[in-house]
C-alpha cells in the first residue's frame, strides 16, 4: 500500500502530520509496537529535516507485509558533505530555527538509529532524498 | 469476531433507562461505545474505564456498580480505605477527625488514608527514575485509566510506565499485613475501597501488572457520603465519639491532585490532567523521543482524583479544602510528622511495590494478519468515500470511520447511515421499507413508530 504526502518548507506549526498519519496506518495494520516506534521516530526527524531546511518536499510509503520502505525527497540547499551531516550535534540549521527548540544535529543520526537501512542521495543547492527501510 | 473479555467494568447501561440518545457515544475517547436496538452497548475490550460516557449521560441510565454496604459485616474486622479526596467532599467546618470517627461510627472497625504510603513512593520513585533512565519519560501508574488508555491506544509506550504500585495498592498491602501481625486470621479481615471513579474499580477487580486481588469489596464516594453525612447530622452535639489521629504528610494529601506527583518526581516532570489533554500528549510522544523528560504524571480526570466521577463537592473547592489541609499538616513540629504508622513497615512495603510488566493490547488494529488488516483498509477508504463524513452517530457508530470499521468487520451494514438510506429511497421508491427496517435496527421499533405517528398527526392538522 503506497501513502503521499507532501510537506511545506517552513511550515513548523504543521510538521509531524504525514508521521503522525502513518503512525495511524501502522496501529490499524497491527504492526509490531517497537517498529512503528521506530519507523514514526525517523519519518518524524525527516519530515523535521524538509520542514527545517528544505523548500519543499514529498514523503512517500510504501508498507508491504514484511517491509516500510518510505522515501522523503526535498527540493532545497542539498547537503555538502552528508557524513559530516550524518554525526551527533552537528547542524546547519539557522538561529531562528534553533531557537524554535529543532536543529539540535540529531536529525540524521536519529534517522540512522531508528531504521534497518538507509540511503541519502543529496546535490547540493538542488534538493535531497533519504530512502529507509525498516523490516517487519 | 468474537469480543474478547479483558476486564471487569464497572460501568453498567441501565437498558430500561437508556434512551439511545449518543451522548455517551460521542464523548467516548476509545469509541467504546455504539448504539444498537435503540440502547448503548459497550464494547468491553475497547474500554478504559474513564466514566465520560457516566458523566454525559443525561438520563443517568449508566451506574457505577459498586458492593452492598452490608457486605462489610460479613467479616470481622473491617477497614475503610479511602483516599484523601473523601475527607474533603463535606461541608466546611468538618475536621478530617470527624469523618474518621464517622466511618468508624457507621460500622468499620479499621481506617487507612490510602496516601500515607505516598513518601515511601516518592523516595522509590525518584530511585526508579534513576535506575531507568533508558525509558525515559517514564509514566506514572497512578491512574488505571491512563494505564489501560496506553495499553489499547498507545502500546508502543506501555515500556515506559513506572512499574511500582500506586498509594491505593500498598495501602491496601499494608492495611491487611498489620492485622495480620497482630495475630488476626486473615479471613475475617474484609477490606473495603472508598471509591471517587469507576477506573478504580476496574483496577481492583481485574488488575494490570499484578496477580493479587487485594479489595473484598469497593463502595462509590456518593453513597458512603450520603451515609457519614447521616450520622453526622444525627450526632446533634457534633464530637468525634472516636477519636483518631490525623498523620497523613502534607505530601500525601495532595498526592491524588494535579502536580501531587510530579512535583516530588523527578526533575523535569509534567502534569497533565484530563483524558483528551493527556490523548494530544501521547501522540507527540509516540512520535518524537523525548527523553529529556523525566517523568509524566498522567490523571484522566480534570484536576485529578478532586475530579473523580463519584465525588460529590465541587472539583476546585475540593482542591482549595485539600491545600488547606496540607499546610496545616506543612506547619506541623518535627516529632508529630514523623510519627506515621507506615515507619515500621517500611521494608514491607518496598519488597512489595514492584508491578509486573503492562502488555499492550491494541484496539487499533483491523485484523491480527497484515494482509487481511491492508485489505480492510482498502475497503474501508472505498466505504468512507461514500458516507458523509458529518460524524453524526444517527448509524449508532460514533463516527463515519467507526461506521466504517465496523462495516468492514462484518458488524454494521452500509445501509445503517441514513444520508446513504435517504439517497437510495431518493432514487428508488422500493427500498423505502428496507430503510425502515434498517432505521429501527438501531433506534428500536418504538422511536422510529413514535416519529412516524407525529408525522401523520402533523400531515393531518
Amino acid at each position: 500500500m503506497e501513502f503521499e504526502f507532501e510537506v511545506q518548507g517552513g511550515d513548523f506549526s504543521n510538521a509531524g502530520q504525514a508521521s503522525s498519519r502513518i503512525k495511524k496506518i501502522l496501529k490499524q495494520l497491527n504492526v509490531d509496537p517497537k517498529t512503528i516506534k521506530r519507523t514514526v521516530v525517523a519519518l518524524y526527524e525527516g519530515e523535521v529535516n524538509i520542514v527545517a531546511h528544505a523548500w519543499k518536499g514529498k514523503i512517500k510509503v510504501d508498507i508491504e507485509t514484511e517491509k516500510i520502505k518510505a522515501r522523503l525527497s526535498d527540493e532545497g540547499p542539498g547537503i555538502a558533505n552528508i557524513d559530516q551531516a550524518m554525526r551527533d550535534g552537528y547542524s546547519t540549521a539557522s538561529e531562528e530555527v534553533r531557537e524554535m527548540g529543532f536543529g539540535a544535529g540529531m536529525g540524521l543520526s536519529n534517522m540512522k538509529k531508528n531504521s534497518d537501512e538507509m540511503e541519502i542521495h543529496s546535490e547540493v543547492s538542488q534538493g535531497t532524498t533519504v530512502m529507509i527501510v525498516n523490516y517487519l | 469476531m468474537a469480543q474478547q473479555k479483558f476486564f471487569h467494568h464497572a460501568l453498567k447501561i441501565d437498558k430500561d433507562i437508556c434512551i439511545g440518545c449518543t451522548h455517551c457515544m460521542t464523548v467516548c475517547p476509545t469509541e467504546a461505545l455504539r448504539i444498537i436496538n435503540g440502547k448503548a452497548q459497550l464494547l468491553e475490550n475497547r474500554c478504559v474505564d474513564c466514566g465520560e460516557c457516566f458523566r454525559a449521560c443525561p438520563v443517568s441510565a449508566i451506574r457505577i456498580e459498586e458492593d452492598d454496604f452490608q457486605n462489610i459485616f460479613d467479616y470481622k474486622h473491617r477497614i475503610a480505605l479511602f483516599p484523601s479526596v473523601l475527607v474533603s467532599q463535606f461541608p466546611e467546618g468538618l475536621p478530617p477527625e470527624q469523618i474518621y470517627s464517622t466511618l468508624l461510627e457507621v460500622g468499620f472497625t479499621d481506617i487507612f488514608e490510602v496516601e500515607h504510603t505516598a513518601d515511601i513512593l516518592k523516595e522509590e520513585a525518584n530511585k526508579y527514575l534513576k535506575q531507568h533512565k533508558d525509558k525515559k519519560p517514564l509514566i506514572s501508574t497512578f491512574c488505571p485509566a491512563i494505564v489501560r488508555l496506553i495499553q489499547v491506544k498507545f502500546p508502543s509506550l506501555t515500556n515506559h510506565l513506572m512499574l511500582l504500585k500506586p498509594p491505593f495498592d500498598t495501602a491496601a498491602l499494608y492495611a491487611r499485613k498489620q492485622l495480620i501481625d497482630k495475630g488476626i486470621d486473615e479471613k475475617d479481615i474484609g477490606i473495603f475501597y472508598i471509591t471517587p471513579c469507576a477506573a478504580k474499580i476496574a483496577a481492583v477487580k481485574s488488575p494490570v501488572g499484578e496477580n493479587a486481588h487485594l479489595i473484598n469489596g469497593v463502595i462509590n464516594m456518593d453513597s458512603i457520603y450520603n451515609k457519614l453525612l447521616a450520622s453526622i447530622k444525627s450526632n446533634k452535639d457534633n464530637t468525634c465519639r472516636v477519636p483518631v489521629k490525623n498523620n497523613l504528610s502534607d505530601v500525601g494529601v495532595l498526592w491524588s491532585l494535579t502536580k501531587g506527583e510530579s512535583e516530588n518526581v523527578g526533575k523535569r516532570s509534567l502534569a497533565i490532567d484530563g483524558i483528551q489533554n493527556v490523548i494530544e500528549f501521547l501522540e507527540k510522544l509516540e512520535n518524537e523521543e523525548m527523553p529529556d523528560i523525566d517523568f509524566l504524571e498522567l490523571r484522566a480526570c480534570d484536576e485529578s482524583c478532586a475530579g473523580g466521577v463519584l465525588n460529590v463537592n465541587n472539583r476546585f473547592l475540593t482542591v482549595e479544602k485539600m491545600e488547606e489541609r496540607a499546610e496545616q499538616l506543612r506547619s506541623r513540629k518535627q516529632e508529630e510528622r514523623d510519627d506515621n504508622p507506615m515507619n515500621n513497615y517500611q521494608n514491607f512495603i518496598l519488597e512489595n511495590m514492584g508491578l509486573e510488566p503492562v502488555k499492550p493490547r491494541s484496539i487499533d488494529k483491523l485484523d491480527e494478519d497484515m494482509s487481511k488488516a491492508m485489505q480492510k483498509m482498502q475497503q474501508r477508504t472505498k466505504i468512507l468515500e461514500q458516507l458523509p463524513g458529518f460524524d453524526c452517530g444517527a448509524c449508532g457508530a460514533p463516527s463515519c470511520s467507526a461506521l466504517a470499521e465496523d462495516i468492514v468487520n462484518g458488524k454494521a451494514s452500509q445501509d445503517s447511515c441514513i444520508f446513504v438510506q435517504a439517497l437510495k429511497a431518493y432514487l428508488n421508491i422500493d427500498e423505502q421499507e428496507k430503510a425502515i427496517q434498517m432505521l429501527e435496527r438501531i433506534w428500536g421499533k418504538n422511536r422510529i413508530d413514535i416519529n412516524l405517528d407525529t408525522l401523520d398527526n402533523n400531515e393531518s392538522k
